[in-house]
């Protein structure tokens, strides 16, 4: 038997589906006349245009609330001037949009601020969303809105001296667009330049007590930042006084090729904007698609992907786990556990033909049915893992060197991480029973028995305690879809399900033509905007699509968690040592392709 | 003739000793293997045992830059300063009555300083390297330093009270009734801490820790200069396991085999047991590890020496 610091609770009981038409009146009722426009969608969600002179306003009043909009989940910009299917909705050249959650309420708002195409301006509502930070950031950055009262207004992905904004429409999205590049030693030069980072222009401090301080980069390269990751520290001795966090090394314009991929052919990004997540954040990308189609998708399809949802939430969450061991200095568990990985990408493998990134999911359905034998895999596995899983506790939970290096370190309660927007374990190991499965169930998840992990302390263990549980419950739930897993199809009949059924290509031409145009041109997925939210091994991802009607994506925002689960660090970080720093990263479980897409 | 007979043995042992942390860098990485569940070095030769001597040769032919603003002559003396103290504190080790090439009747406090004085290699090869992470590393070994060696030589003067001597032979030869170990716990175990720290090794490997601060003090350093650190530390590891054989667990004494076999296996097997901590153990914070050592270690170490000394008079010896 397993001994656990605390038994995981479940999330609150009455975690009931949207209270969606409730809240959309009292949202109604207190923007009042702020509200110039309601926009329809098919979101479920009220979609509310802000006159710009409120936009700060608004934000306040639904953080006020009587029970607020305290995270802000999202804020990005859409570029609408080449968008045809926009009836109904104000003039806009560049809109800036915020999706606020209501945990309280389990609800969502959406709010949309028109701003002029040529120099958009947007006020900042960093005053009321400290998380806005970083968003805001990265709005201006790909979209050249300049948000008024914003602390530091500067690139986030981009480097300082980067020509243009690469979200506009304007800006191109391939190289071979532009003219050959060339390096010169005066370029270079310039470019190093402009993307030093200097601490006194950021208003960082460069003394204490009259003593200087020691600027240290922490990373790109660095074999501790688990990625392409910069944190420059100011720092006396080994203390660190302040951290400023520079992202933008993994930036791969994951959305602006959204916008050149058809929506199939988009699915293989996503796989790849949370490595470790392999299939986890395809489901957010198919759920909006499929919203917007119309799809339904069988049964038989949903437990499949429930199923591999949650093999690659263990294999991330292993990875997680012996990282931050070894991120201690215990180097054995990581090896342990990359044999468990092994047996569990051995089963992934054996269902969907490729390990880290299957690409599996479709427009409807799954791509192939399971493998002959696919059930006595899952059995071993189940069978394997467990018993894993109880080493592990002695091996790193119960270490009392390994507690000593995680208890009481980087502690932040659930208020800091909203006040940031950080979401998944960090939550939740702050006492916040938060998880999309729970509270917004997609793709079946109602149906299958698990728990949600909480734990209260908010410090390194309690975000590991939170994992480890949650591995269990993953086990819980592929128990439950290997015993349980529906017969019948694995794709929607459908005609804008994607690719079309194989073997009725080949027997009729209406079928065979879908296929020849939806691989050529694109599946023409209807104009309008979907959302898709799943709770990913990181925490809340959300996709926010919009399709003007096209064989491809207008407008893909992809809200990772990994990014916002970032934005503490500057707050959390002074007052460490070098080495807690180190584990309060490796605790972050962030992925830098997560972070900067 | 005697000078060059000794000279000749010193050369002998100097050979052996870096043959030895050869094939202990082969077994600890073959160990390593077993305990983690993979395979380790298994290509170059039977069991993969030949992958030292391939490992040599390619550290002997990699670049060895001196970094652009570091001290030149500094960054090339400081490895030299990690392996040639810990050779020289092999010379008063005993490993069979009379095997010892110099045999100093302050050997224990010669092996003492000789362990010590490998932290100027460390705190030098930081400076001289200009680097950050390495200066954060070359400062953790000097705190290090202070903090364990202040226990580690009260830690074995229990040992040395009882067997009223400080020359290796002679404390080797006290222990033929009962080995120290038995009579001294608490000093074997604050002894056993301070050795893995003066060894530099894991969990006590902070000026390293190559998770927080890359490889520390020898961040920038690559080909023979990096290999002469790793010397100087697979080096310390057999040196303090053979300090711990001779103190504590009564050095070449034991039936049947001969003197040297039960010399080589004791060390042997504590060199193992370094590995084996290595394995599982995660490694403590630098200000822990620190307070650990003021804080528990001394005064245990004081408490063992005083109770040592009371037993010692009381008994009328020494």
């Amino acid at each position: 038997m397993t001994e656990m610091q605390s038994p995981p609770r479940l999330a609150a009981p009455d975690a009931a589906p949207d209270a969606a038409p409730e809240t959309a009146a009292a949202v109604r009722q207190a923007l009042g006349p702020r509200v110039i426009a309601e926009q329809e969608t098919g979101e479920g969600v009220p979609v509310l245009w802000i006159a710009p002179g409120d936009w700060v306003e608004a934000h306040r009043v639904l953080r006020g609330m009587e029970r607020p909009f305290t995270l802000l989940a999202d804020l990005w910009g859409i570029d609408e001037t080449a968008r045809h299917h926009r009836a109904g909705q104000p003039a806009s050249g560049v809109t800036v949009a915020s999706h606020l959650i209501s945990p309280e309420r389990n609800a969502d708002v959406r709010l949309k601020l028109a701003c002029d195409a040529a120099a958009p301006v947007a006020p900042s509502v960093t005053p009321v969303y400290p998380g806005a930070n970083w968003y805001e950031r990265e709005a201006f950055d790909m979209y050249g809105v300049r948000f008024e009262g914003h602390p530091t207004l500067r690139r986030i992905y981009m480097p300082n001296d980067w020509d243009g904004h690469p979200l506009r429409k304007s800006h191109h999205a391939r190289a071979t667009e532009t003219p050959p590049f060339r390096m010169t030693p005066e370029s270079f030069a310039e470019t190093e330049a402009a993307n030093t980072i200097d601490p006194a222009e950021l208003g960082l401090p460069t003394e204490r007590d009259g003593v200087e301080l020691m600027t240290l980069n922490l990373g790109p390269h660095h074999p501790s930042t688990h990625g392409v990751f910069r944190i420059v520290l100011g720092l006396d001795g080994e203390e660190i006084v302040w951290a400023w966090p520079d992202l933008g090394y993994h930036h791969r314009g994951a959305e602006k090729m959204a916008e050149r991929q058809t929506w199939h052919g988009f699915i293989p990004y996503t796989d790849r904007i949370d490595y470790l997540g392999g299939v986890i954040s395809e489901m957010p990308y198919l759920l909006a698609v499929e919203k917007l189609c119309g799809i339904e998708v069988p049964e038989r399809a949903q437990c499949i992907r429930v199923m591999l949802s949650e093999f690659f939430r263990i294999t991330s969450h292993l990875l997680f786990y012996g990282t931050l061991a070894q991120d201690t200095g215990a180097m054995s568990p990581i090896f342990y556990m990359f044999v468990d990985r092994e047996k569990a990408y051995k089963v992934i493998e054996a269902i969907t033909g490729a390990r880290m990134h299957p690409a599996f999911f479709r427009i409807g359905g799954v791509a192939m049915d399971l493998p002959t034998g696919w059930d006595g895999l899952v059995r071993d596995f189940l069978d394997w893992m467990p018993k894993r899983l109880d080493q592990y506790e002695g091996m790193v939970m119960r270490s009392e060197l390994f507690q000593a290096r995680t208890r009481g370190v980087a502690v932040y309660d659930a208020g800091t991480c909203l006040k940031w927007s950080a979401t998944g374990p960090h939550l939740r190991a702050a006492g916040m029973p938060w998880d999309m499965r729970k509270l917004r169930p997609y793709s079946g998840y109602e149906k299958y028995e698990f728990d949600v992990p909480v734990e209260e302390a908010g410090d390194i263990y309690a975000r590991t305690r939170v994992r480890v549980e949650e591995m269990r419950q993953s086990l819980r739930i592929i128990r439950q879809c290997l015993e349980r897993m529906p017969e019948g199809p694995i794709k929607a009949d459908h005609p804008l399900a994607f690719p079309p059924p194989r073997e009725r290509t080949l027997h009729d031409i209406e079928t065979l033509i879908h296929h020849f145009v939806g691989t050529g041109w694109g599946t023409r997925v209807p104009a309008g905007e979907a959302t898709g939210q799943v709770e990913s091994a990181r925490g809340f991802t959300q996709y926010s699509i919009v399709s003007d009607g096209e064989g491809g994506s207008y407008r893909t925002r992809i809200r990772t968690p990994s990014f916002a689960n970032l934005q503490p660090i500057a707050e959390v970080a002074p007052g460490m040592t070098v080495a807690d720093f180190i584990m309060y990263l490796a605790s972050i479980d962030h992925v830098m392709s997560d972070v900067d897409k | 003739m005697s000078v060059l007979v000794t000279l000749w043995l010193s050369l002998v042992m100097i050979m052996a000793l870096l043959v030895a942390a050869g094939v202990f860098t082969w077994v600890e990485r073959r160990g390593l293997g077993f305990f983690q569940e993979r395979l380790g070095p298994n290509r170059v030769g039977p069991f993969g045992f030949f992958q030292w001597i391939a490992d040599t040769v390619k550290l002997m032919f990699k670049a060895d830059e001196v970094p652009p603003g570091g001290d030149r002559l500094t960054f090339r003396i400081a490895p030299a300063l990690a392996a040639t103290p810990v050779l020289a504190g092999f010379a008063v080790v005993a490993v069979a009555p009379g095997w010892t090439l110099a045999a100093l009747d302050v050997g224990v406090i010669f092996i003492l300083a000789m362990l010590a004085l490998t932290v100027y290699a460390m705190v030098l090869g930081a400076w001289a390297s200009r680097n950050r992470y390495a200066m954060l590393g070359g400062l953790r070994a000097a705190a290090q330093m202070l903090s364990y060696e202040a226990f580690f030589g009260l830690s074995l003067m229990g040992v040395v009270m009882l067997a009223g001597s400080l020359e290796l032979g002679a404390i080797v030869a006290a222990q033929e009734g009962l080995w120290f170990v038995a009579l001294q716990p608490l000093g074997a175990a604050l002894f056993a801490i301070a050795g893995i720290a003066a060894a530099h090794r894991l969990p006590f490997d902070l000026q390293e820790s190559e998770q927080d601060l890359v490889a520390g003090f020898m961040t920038e350093y690559s080909g023979m200069s990096f290999a002469l650190f790793f010397l100087g530390e697979y080096l310390a590891v057999l040196l303090v396991a053979a300090l711990a054989t001779t103190l504590f667990l009564g050095g070449w004494l034991g039936p049947w085999l001969p003197a040297p076999v039960w010399f080589g296996l004791k060390t042997g097997l504590l060199a193992l047991a370094f590995i084996w901590i290595r394995a599982v153990l995660p490694r403590p914070r630098y200000d822990q590890l620190v307070a650990f050592a003021w804080k528990a270690a001394l005064p245990l170490a004081l408490v063992n020496l005083l109770a040592t000394g009371a037993v010692v008079v009381l008994k009328g010896g020494a």
